[in-house]
């Protein structure tokens, strides 16, 4: 005999809500439509139910929303059957096998269940009932059923649920499925074996570190911060979370990298697209704002490189997400030709207070205090860009336009193609050796410097790639001649500054397709 | 015992490697009763075939305490330092 059993609120199938307790004395019994023990108490809770079904409530409380309504239909039922998929009751109830039935007498006590089906122990509880309700046993022929029937496990000791359902009860934020690892297996092993891993080894996503990780942000475990490409499966902050820990990421990262999956995740940046293609593009990540200092990330010597723990364990844990989360694999969506190691990480800050200009975000519409990641869709760099000699503005201006000119192909141009221009501050130093050099000039310079007439585009025994040759039969002598620059508009060249203080090595990343058919650049606040 | 958090998004099952079959039956043959009714019939009769064909093997009988929970980790590892083979009864 236990305590007073947990309460609970029930719909039946007609979408009633039934509470219990009921003030009655009441017979509950747990079932699943798939258990063929289940299914031979069914008429039998039946019988109970016409027969006392006036002084007592006579439940069945199914595990399978689908499985209460073909219970009903297969025996006839009129008793209530409760929706109990969510399984929570069956939890707090806390037996193991089904069926388990509890009869629940004035007293308000419940009783240790009977589980499975063992026709003496029934056919005792259908005379205990009869005598505390003092009414007749329904006319059972008993000696018709089987003397004993072993039940199944119920559905809520599935190791694949207990898990969670134990967690919600405990009110733990963790919810994702538990995988045990034999003290005899490599653990490190077992992930690559899985395919949880980039090539490289991860640090293992245990529980403890998973809850240190959420305390990173604020934000609930279970919200779904993304849809992520190509499976489309949410993307729930603990999910992030387990990625952020096996890409080595400290939890003050980790609103950076949610940030990070919220930028790539949209129709905009179309992370399937990036995924997929056989040019081999992937997201490069560039920090604005305060958070960059707070984390401790790098911006300026070897700023796109190694050796900073928030650069490259943020750019990694959105890869992991993309690949673990949406399912991106190589082989499997992912049809990179030759790929590219940014598919490891690339992220990396602007070092804003070495720049005359206004950062990156604040360029694209927030406020300097702001902190924001902002997605580029590239398949190439970073490229570098060396000029050791010029000392004037626009030669140095030239020398960058004349770098980003060899994007794709050299004799390419007018593309309607991002590019990703990060200027070294040695390089910087001499734009502004006579003044300031906005942005904006260093644009048209970098077109200016690119400019050629549109014949040096037409297909020659050099190289096929180009204006066809018939195409070009049939073009004016006008239009052959006229000026076409790098790139299509100057909005495709993006710049930020980063790098050390010494060295005239300045670099660019080169884009993918861009636009509504491919990627656009994507900013996202960071909530911190 | 290690426990991780699953990264996926847990449409697909866990894969779990299968032993390498041996191709021979030798050493000690473990015998799992699950605890679901009938199993011992089942396992006694298995037994006595494998007695009777493999004589040179010792069989080992263990039982888990309910059907209805996974395997508790000491029976687990005691399996294991003990058997080289396992036969587990899913018997109704």
């Amino acid at each position: 005999m236990t305590a007073a059993p947990s309460g609970f609120s029930l719909r039946d199938l007609t979408g009633a809500a039934r509470a219990f307790p009921t003030g009655r004395p009441s017979l509950i019994c747990f079932v699943k439509e798939d258990c063929n023990t289940c299914n031979l108490v069914a008429p039998l809770l039946e019988a109970f139910h016409q027969a006392w079904g006036g002084a007592a409530d006579i439940w069945m409380l199914g595990q399978s929303a689908d499985g209460n309504a073909i219970l009903k239909d297969r025996h006839g039922l009129t008793l209530p059957i409760l929706d109990d998929s969510a399984l929570r009751t069956s939890l707090a109830w806390g037996f193991e096998i089904v069926p388990a039935v509890y009869w629940i007498g004035a007293d308000g006590q419940r009783p240790a269940p009977l589980e499975g089906f063992v026709r003496q122990e029934w056919e005792d509880l259908a005379r205990r009932i009869a005598a505390d309700l003092a009414a007749p046993a329904p006319a059972v022929a008993w000696s018709e059923l089987p003397d004993w029937r072993p039940g199944c496990g119920s559905k809520h000791l599935d190791p694949d649920i207990h898990d969670r359902l134990l967690a919600e009860a405990q009110g733990s934020p963790i919810r994702a499925r538990q995988i045990e690892i034999a003290s005899a297996d490599d653990v490190d092993e077992f992930m690559f074996d899985q395919g949880f891993s980039d090539g490289l080894p991860l640090v293992p996503p245990t529980p403890e570190r998973v809850l240190r990780m959420l305390s990173g942000t604020s934000r609930d475990a279970q919200d779904i911060v993304a849809v992520v490409p190509p499976n489309m499966a949410p993307a729930t902050v603990e999910k992030i979370a387990i990625n952020a820990v096996m890409a080595g990421c400290r939890p003050e990262y980790l609103p950076v990298v949610i940030a990070a999956v919220e930028a790539v995740c949209t129709d905009e940046f179309n992370m399937h697209g990036v995924t997929a293609t056989t040019m081999g593009a992937s997201p490069v990540l560039v920090i604005n704002g305060p958070i960059r200092e707070r984390i401790g990330m790098n911006m300026k010597l070897g700023a796109l490189g190694t050796g900073n723990r928030a650069n490259a364990t943020i750019g990694r844990a959105l890869r992991l997400v993309v690949r673990n989360i949406g399912g991106a694999r190589p082989g499997g969506v992912d049809r990179s030709t030759l790929s590219t190691p940014m598919k490891f990480t690339m992220c990396f800050a602007e070092w804003e207070e070495g720049s005359p200009w206004d950062p990156l975000h604040v360029e694209r519409g927030f406020q300097r205090e702001d902190s924001v990641v902002t997605a580029f869709a590239m398949t190439s760099g970073p490229v570098q860009i060396v000029d050791q000699e010029s000392r004037g503005p626009d030669q140095i201006a030239g020398t960058l336009g004349l770098g980003l000119e060899g994007m794709f192909l050299s004799k390419i141009h007018r593309m309607p193609v991002d590019a990703l221009l990060v200027v070294c501050p040695e390089h910087l130093r001499t734009l502004t050796s006579e003044g300031p050099y906005a942005k904006a000039r260093l644009r048209d310079r970098i077109q200016a410097v690119t400019t050629r007439p549109l014949r040096e585009m037409v297909a020659n025994a050099v190289s096929g790639a180009g204006i066809p040759v018939a195409s070009a039969a049939r073009m004016s002598e006008a239009q052959l001649s006229a000026p076409a620059a790098k790139f299509a508009s100057d909005k495709h060249i993006h710049i930020v500054v980063a790098g050390s203080e010494a060295g005239k090595f300045s670099a660019c990343f080169h884009g993918w397709v861009t636009g509504p058919a491919g990627s656009a650049v994507v900013s996202r606040k960071i909530e911190c | 015992m290690t426990t991780i958090l699953d990264p996926t998004d847990e449409r697909v099952p866990v894969a779990r490697q299968v032993t390498a079959r041996t191709g021979d039956i030798t050493g000690v043959i473990g015998l799992l009763d699950i605890s679901k009714p009938r199993g011992n019939v089942l396992l006694d009769e298995l037994e006595r075939l494998l007695a009777g064909r493999y004589p040179g093997v010792a069989i080992r009988r263990y039982a888990k305490p309910t059907f209805a929970k996974p395997c508790p980790p000491d029976l687990r590892l005691k399996i294991r330092s003990e058997c080289s083979v396992l036969v587990e009864a899913l018997a109704d």
